[in-house]
């Protein structure tokens, strides 16, 4: 269980203005979505509260102590990103892949126990690619090799998972299934914080939503709030379509 | 990885390496057969043959393991570093910054150790100029630092032709055996086997780290890797493997492109396993080498060099024939 805090955060973003600081509190149970148009700074964001950017200015803080004075390898104990991008430079298989995310866990001298084996394994099955685990990862499609990155996050078992377009390159009974996976990690008390692109997505599984403008300015809060007509029109520049399905909200670009 | 995935692979390049040490001590202008070779080695044999095999042709041979094991071990660290199959300490230039070295030397006139003192200055010049030039103001990425390292190696090239054609004929030979690479003029092995043990026994610790880094340094740092300590104690390493190797027995080629490649489409891509089976590999594949170069047209004797690019260029092609 951890939670991550943003004090007056401003992502570093060149050539932009700083806009609208800002001061989130990510929590566990919770799963946010973050949307908005392309280049808006998304990734940007999610790198930054990884520790992997600094930030403009502002602070952030993991359990209430800044993540500059925290080991880098206990804060990937706390916190693990799937990145949108992979480099895939030398061959490994895809239980090598999930396994390299027991690396926190492990000193120098230590080899993965089984006790690692298991724990990547069981992530492997939760993404149904066990099938494929002995595999060369550079030779799996796209959906396949996102669900083992996804793995690899499982594996490594952070309490705050940050995830980059988790749904990218993957079918309509593997992004349901993923999502659930993340509503189960939330409800075990993981936080999970993803940016989007399908607003549909979003309503139906997140419950906070951050908005991000293209001038910098950025709202956010929970999700029946923050899914309004207006607002995500402007925000993505596009007329929608918005019909109620389930209980859920529906929106079609009009 | 399971312990025996390790032990099994070790266990049959150490007995390879051994059989290959063995073979090398007992081929030569005057053949020893097995069994005599393993008495002398072994503390007995006759007078004439110990002297042969423990004052001549042991010493050479180690010479042979040590300068192979450096420069694999080196090629697989610097592979890893740049995210790069294609990176060796010859493309980045760094054999290159000590030939210089040696071959100025060489020129001046003097011998002996100021030829390795100025190969080493020039092996480490390069390291500094390679990193000081890609690190540059922007970022520090693999691609740059591998197109810096090829265009320095570049300049190195026109450096080292520029000094050919300055040297008097006679000096000549002497220069170009250093090219080549050349085991002969190598009087002690150990300063090479003392730095290669040092610098494995601080390197394998750092495999598993390793392994995260070949997936980028993002994914790296996410992992609580501190990318640029370990990015810049791996080159540092890697430039000193290349150096006391370079320094010893000139510019061998290949070993360093060929080997680990060779291992990694055998044995996979774990570093606990590829950075020990390196040295080992890397030491055999050069004291057969140097066999053959002492053989082949004896009693005259080729370049090390030679040899070990006519054995590696076929063998590394036909393992990425054949590879998945």
């Amino acid at each position: 269980m951890a939670i991550l805090t943003t004090e007056e955060l401003i992502i570093d973003i060149p050539g932009r203005a700083s806009g609208a600081p800002l001061n989130l509190s990510i929590e566990p149970g919770q799963v946010w979505g973050v949307l908005g148009p392309n280049g808006v700074g998304k990734t940007t964001l999610l790198h930054t509260l990884a520790g992997l950017r600094v930030p403009r200015s502002g602070l952030l803080l993991l359990d209430g102590k800044p993540l500059t004075d925290i080991r880098r390898k206990l804060v990937s104990q706390q916190m693990g990103l799937v990145f949108q991008d992979r480099q895939d430079g030398f061959p490994a298989t895809v239980l090598e892949t999930a396994l390299i995310g027991r690396h926190p866990w492990l000193s120098s001298w230590q080899m993965e126990s089984g006790e690692d084996l298991a724990i990547a394994e069981h992530a492997l099955q939760s993404l149904d690619v066990i099938h494929l685990r002995d595999r060369l990862v550079n030779t799996l499609s796209g959906g396949e090799r996102q669900r083992v990155a996804i793995a690899t996050l499982m594996t490594q078992a952070p309490g705050i998972w940050l995830l980059d377009e988790p749904t990218n390159h993957l079918d309509l009974q593997h992004q349901t299934s993923v999502m659930k996976l993340l509503r189960r990690q939330a409800a075990s008390g993981q936080a999970v914080f993803m940016c989007l692109h399908d607003l549909n997505l979003a309503a139906r599984w997140c419950d906070q939503i951050l908005l991000m403008f293209p001038d910098g300015q950025a709202c956010w809060g929970r999700a029946r709030d923050m899914l309004i007509t207006t607002a995500l029109e402007k925000l993505f520049d596009q007329r929608l379509l918005t019909a109620e399905l389930d209980g859920f909200p529906v929106f079609v670009p009009g | 990885m399971p312990i025996s995935d390790f032990i099994k692979p070790m266990l049959v390049l150490v007995l390879v390496s051994l059989a290959a040490g063995v073979l090398s001590v007992s081929i030569g202008s005057t053949a020893i057969d097995l069994e005599d070779t393993l008495r002398v080695l072994t503390g007995g044999g006759g007078a004439l043959q110990q002297t042969l095999i423990l004052e001549l042709r042991l010493p050479r041979t180690l010479v042979a393991f040590a300068t192979g094991g450096l420069l694999a071990v080196a090629g697989a660290l610097m592979q890893v570093l740049l995210r790069n199959p294609l990176a060796d300490p010859y493309v980045l230039g760094l054999s290159g910054g000590a030939a210089v070295g040696a071959m100025l030397a060489m020129l001046a006139g003097v011998a002996g150790f100021l030829v390795s003192g100025s190969a080493f200055a020039g092996a480490m010049l390069a390291t500094l100029l390679v990193f000081g030039l890609a690190h540059g103001s922007g970022s520090w990425t693999p691609s740059r630092l591998l197109l810096t390292g090829v265009v320095v190696a570049a300049g190195w090239g026109a450096v080292i032709t520029l000094i050919l054609s300055m040297t008097p004929a006679g000096r000549l030979p002497g220069m170009l055996y250093w090219l080549m690479g050349d085991l002969s003029r190598a009087t002690t092995p150990w300063p090479g086997l003392v730095i290669l043990v040092l610098v494995c026994l601080l390197v394998f610790p750092l495999g598993r780290a390793l392994n995260v880094l070949a997936r980028g340094s993002l994914q790296a740092a996410a992992l609580g890797v501190s990318v640029r300590s370990l990015e810049w104690f791996i080159y540092l390493m890697a430039s000193l493997l290349t150096a006391v190797a370079v320094t010893m027995a000139g510019a061998v080629g290949f070993v360093g492109l060929v080997v680990p490649h060779m291992l990694r489409l055998v044995l996979g891509n774990d570093q606990r396993l590829i950075l020990p089976a390196c040295a080992f590999a890397g030491g055999t594949l050069l004291m057969l080498a140097d066999t053959l170069a002492r053989v082949v047209i004896a009693p005259e004797q080729l370049p090390v060099g030679v040899i070990t690019a006519l054995i590696g260029v076929p063998t590394f092609l036909y393992l990425l024939y054949r590879s998945r």
